[in-house]
Parts: C-alpha cells; structure tokens; sequence
C-alpha cells in the first residue's frame, strides 16, 4: 500500500476502562476513500476501536487509550492534537439516529456555522448539497423548517448523514448505523455507503455480517479486543486465514 | 384462604374508605375554591386593578400598586434565580458527577426546598435589610429567589440528564466545544422540561407572604422604586383580613381570588402548551 493511500494508520492501540484493558494491541492501516467494516461478536470492542479515532471516550473520566492512531501525519492521541479541529475532520454516525432538536435546516448548518461559516447562501448551498449528498433532498426539500425529530429513523439517520457530510470530513465513522432501522432504511442507508464512497473514506462498525460483506472493500474481524485478522473483505469472507474469524463467519459463534 | 364473602366484604369497605378519603379532600378543595371565589368575585371591579388603596375606614380603592408589586417581585425574582439556578443545575449535571463539592450543593439545594419560608424572610431580612437600613422591594425579590433557586436547580439538573448520551457526543462529534453543545443543543433539547420548572418555581413563590413580610413590607403607594417598600398581593391580603375593617376583608378576598386564579392559570397553561407540543412531537416521530 502506497503511503498516500493509507488515511488512518493505528498502531499498537490498547484501550482501557479503568483499569480493566479492553483493546490489546490493534495495528491497522485504513485505506483512504474505501469502506472499512468491523466485525466480532458483541462486546469485543468495535465502538470502543473506532472511538478512539475522534477521541470521544476523552469525554469520559478514567477512559485511556495507548499507541498511536496517525490521521494527516500526526498521532491523534497526542494530547497536543485538538480534539475539536479532529473532531471536524472525522465525523461519526451514531446506532441510535441523533437529530438535534431544531429545524433540518438548522440540523445542518450547526456544523458550518462550528466552522464559523456566516454567509447565509453559502449555507444555503451546502445545506442543499450535503442533503443531495445524503439521498434525501427530494424528501425533505419542502419541510427544511421542520423539526429534524419529524422523520422516520431512516430519515432522521440519512439527515446525521448528511450533518456529518456537510462539513466535509476526510473519515466518517459509523457504528451500527442500521441497527435502529428496518430493512428498506437499511438498504437506503446501505445504498448510501455505495455513494459515498470514493469520496469519503468511511470505517463502518457492524455485527451483521452480511451488510459487512456487501458495503465493505476490507474487514476487521476483532475478537476479545483483539485485532484477530484484516483484509480484502472478499478474502476474508470466503478464504479467513484464522480459525476464530472462520467460526465466527459460520456463525459458530457471536 | 379466607371465603369468597369475606374478601368481598373487605373489597368492600377499603373502597368505601379510600372512595369517602378521597372525597374529603376534594370537598374541603372545593370549599377552599368556592369560598374564594364567591367572597373574591364579589370585590372584583375597575377600581380593583387601577386604584390605590383607600385610607383606612373610607370605602373603595383598589389594589393596583399591590398587584404591579406582586408582578415585579416575582419576575426580579425570577430574573436573579433562572440564570443562577439553571447554571448550577449545568454544573450539576454536567460536571458534577462524584464531585464532593456537587454532592454538597445538592444536598443543600434539597434542604433548602423544604426550608419554611419565613427563615428565609429573616435570613434576607439579617443581611440585606438590616445593612441597607430600610425594607425594600429589592429584598423581597431576593428572597423570593432563593426559594426559587432549588426548584430551578434540581429540576434543570434533572432536565439535563435526561437528554441522552447520544445527543452530546453527537454535537461534540461535529466538533462542537463543549459550551456551544449545552447552549445550543442540549438546553434546547430540555427546554420543555426547563420551562416547567421555572414556571413550578414561579407559581410557589407568587403566593409567598412570609419572606415579604422581612424584606419588601407594604406600602400605600405606588412603587418609586426598588429599593423603597413595595406592596405585594399577598402581604396586602394579609393585612387587610387582620384590619378590622369591612371594606379591607372584601379586597382581601378579591386579592386572594386573583392570586388563586393566576397562579393556577400560569400552572394549567404551562402544562397544556407544553404537553400539547410533546404530544405533536411523539405524534410526528
Ligand atoms: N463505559 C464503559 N465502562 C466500562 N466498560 C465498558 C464501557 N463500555 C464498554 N465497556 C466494555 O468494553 C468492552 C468492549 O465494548 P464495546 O467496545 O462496546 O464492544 P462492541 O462495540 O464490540 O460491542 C466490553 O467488554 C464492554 O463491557
Ligand atoms: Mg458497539
């Protein structure tokens, strides 16, 4: 891989709660403009991986993590890398959809106006872009005064979507982003991954292995907090290397 | 097991008992209420909104002064005790978790909820009035604050925790500083729940007599100021059903009905706007 290819490059990542260690060890490198799923069975500390690429457990008292996850060149675990300047490059999707509690319009704009963006019709513009962007424009185009809360669960994750989008980060994170949803939402969102990509680089946590196989270009299969294997997803689903990634995709167990 | 006849014989008499309970207590509510507003209508006319109140033994007058008393009392009150209270009750929620210091002032906002108000009258009374030299309504307005405080306090904190997890990391994830989340988002998110708990804190505190009766005293004019004695409603009512005169008992029940009525307008017009809105939303969501 080509070092311009790589847009998170994680080495070593332990993780602790406490003084109970969740993560042992995780090395990986995320390819840029790609699809990334994790998998494993529930608690083996997907959300907890991927948290540490925003720094969101830094909310939290006695949560720590250790090693290096280098996005841009610099180590975002470094306490000298500002978490709200990180925080605008790496967006992230939430299980349960999280519309703030104010207009879809507003929904969308919070973002750029983080950003200190003021000028009304250049909001405007990327408003309409990024619900473009997320495949709800033409739903949502006469009622941008609504309340976000006024939308089904696939619209109203389809619009944190779009708020992620809007700002343009260069990675977004997903973790179960479906998992609230019913089906046709799931294929929407599903088809949504499919556009974005090529242009976002996107790392999407999941526990249903058939979305992993058809949204996904490589999977982590992580098991215990440990990264037990990382590849092509195509090798991983029909070729794993390990035993415990082969059981687990054979529904052997999880 | 006891016979089928037994048990309904005790069915029996708990409901009788429990029905014949709740019947006192919605009887003596409603002579309460009754009473009130058959004596208090009855005072009720032009000149009790816009006249002053007549010299003692002279027939007429009106409580105006006292009713633009009552009114200012309790928003200055409301003005010091919102702003201080809900940013405690943001510390609380937000900064507070297993803080010695945020267990304290939880402990002594609870304390001070069931605190009897008339301490609180003399409390402002020791350390305003008395420094100051003379009543005022600015005292009165603190006092009533700080009866306000707790509610406010407890009740935003409350408010707060209920908005999810979800929701900060969400605006934080954006990246939001932490402030611009409360401000924006979060505080938007309770704002139902706040404005309950303000308005719960005005309604206690508008039908309050004894902290008055330390701070802003009385008085037969109209206010020059706040930092002058400052008629309130409910220090006139009290007043004028001790004074022995005919004409003072009449107003005093007309006092009595429109603190009455506005506390429970303010109360039953925050519960329907606000249970109407939810309602939309659940209805939408
Ligand atoms: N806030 C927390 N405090 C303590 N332990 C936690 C916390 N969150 C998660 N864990 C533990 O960390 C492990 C990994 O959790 P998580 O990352 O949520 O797993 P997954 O997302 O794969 O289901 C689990 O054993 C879980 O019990
Ligand atoms: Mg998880």
């Amino acid at each position: 891989m080509e070092e311009q290819d790589i847009a998170v490059s994680v080495r070593n990542l332990s993780f602790f709660y406490g003084a109970t260690q969740v993560l042992f060890d995780n090395s990986l490198d995320i390819r840029r403009n790609r699809v990334t799923a994790f998998i494993g069975p529930s608690g083996c500390g997907k959300s907890t991986h991927i948290r540490c690429y925003n720094r969101m457990f830094s909310l939290y008292k006695g949560q720590r993590a250790t090693g290096e996850i280098i996005i841009d060149g610099a180590n975002v675990l470094d306490p000298s890398t500002c978490e709200l300047e990180l925080r605008r490059r790496v967006g992230m999707i939430f299980q349960k959809p999280t519309p703030f509690p104010m207009s879809l319009f507003d929904n969308i704009a919070y973002g750029l106006r983080i950003q200190g963006i003021k000028n009304r019709s250049e909001i405007e513009a990327r408003v309409e872009r990024a619900l473009r962007g997320a495949a709800l424009w033409d739903e949502v185009r006469d009622a941008l005064h609504k309340p976000g809360t006024a939308l089904s669960g696939g619209q109203q994750q389809r619009l944190c979507i779009a708020r992620a989008i809007a700002v343009e980060p260069e990675l977004i994170l997903m973790d179960e982003p479906c998992s609230a949803l019913d089906p046709i939402a799931t294929a929407r969102v599903e088809e949504l991954i499919e556009e974005l990509k090529g242009r976002y680089t996107i790392v999407i946590v999941t526990h249903n292995m058939q979305q992993a196989a058809r949204v996904s270009d490589y999977t982590a299969f992580m098991y215990m907090g440990r990264l037990v294997e990382f590849g092509a997803t195509a090798d991983i689903f029909t070729n794993p290397a390990k035993k415990e990634t082969e059981d687990y995709i054979t529904g052997r167990f999880g | 097991m006891k016979s089928l006849a037994a048990r309904r014989a005790a069915n029996l008499a708990v409901l009788t008992v429990s029905s014949l309970a709740a019947l006192f207590g919605i009887v003596m509510l409603a002579w309460v209420l009754g009473d009130v507003i058959v004596r208090g209508a009855a005072a009720i006319n032009w000149d009790f909104f816009t006249s002053l109140p007549a010299p003692p033994g002279m027939k007429g007058g009106g409580l105006a002064n006292a009713i633009v008393g009552t009114l200012i009392l309790t928003l200055t009150a409301a003005l010091i005790a919102v702003p201080a209270g809900i940013m405690a009750g943001i510390y609380l929620s937000e900064f507070g978790r297993g803080a010695l210091f945020a267990a304290a002032v939880r402990w002594l906002a609870d304390i001070l909820v069931s605190a009897p108000s008339i301490v609180v009258g003399v409390f402002v009374y020791l350390v305003l009035v008395r420094p100051m030299g003379n009543f005022s309504g600015l005292a009165g307005a603190v006092s009533l604050a700080i009866l306000m405080l707790p509610v406010v306090i407890r009740t935003t904190e409350e408010m707060l925790s209920l908005v999810g997890r979800e929701l900060r990391e969400a605006a934080l994830a954006l990246g939001s500083s932490y402030p611009r989340m409360m401000f924006a988002v979060i505080l938007r998110a309770a704002r139902n729940g706040l404005v309950t708990g303000v308005m719960l804190a005005v309604a206690r505190v508008a039908g309050e007599t004894a902290p008055l009766l330390f701070t802003s005293l009385n008085s037969p004019y109209w206010m020059s100021g706040i930092n002058e004695p400052m008629a309130s409603l409910t220090v006139t009512l009290f007043n004028y059903a001790m004074s022995p005169y005919d004409d003072w008992h009449s107003l005093a029940w007309g006092a009595a009905l429109l603190i009455t009525v506005s506390v429970l307008t303010v109360t039953v017009f925050t519960r329907m706007v606000l249970g109407i809105r939810a309602g939309r939303r659940q209805a939408n969501g």
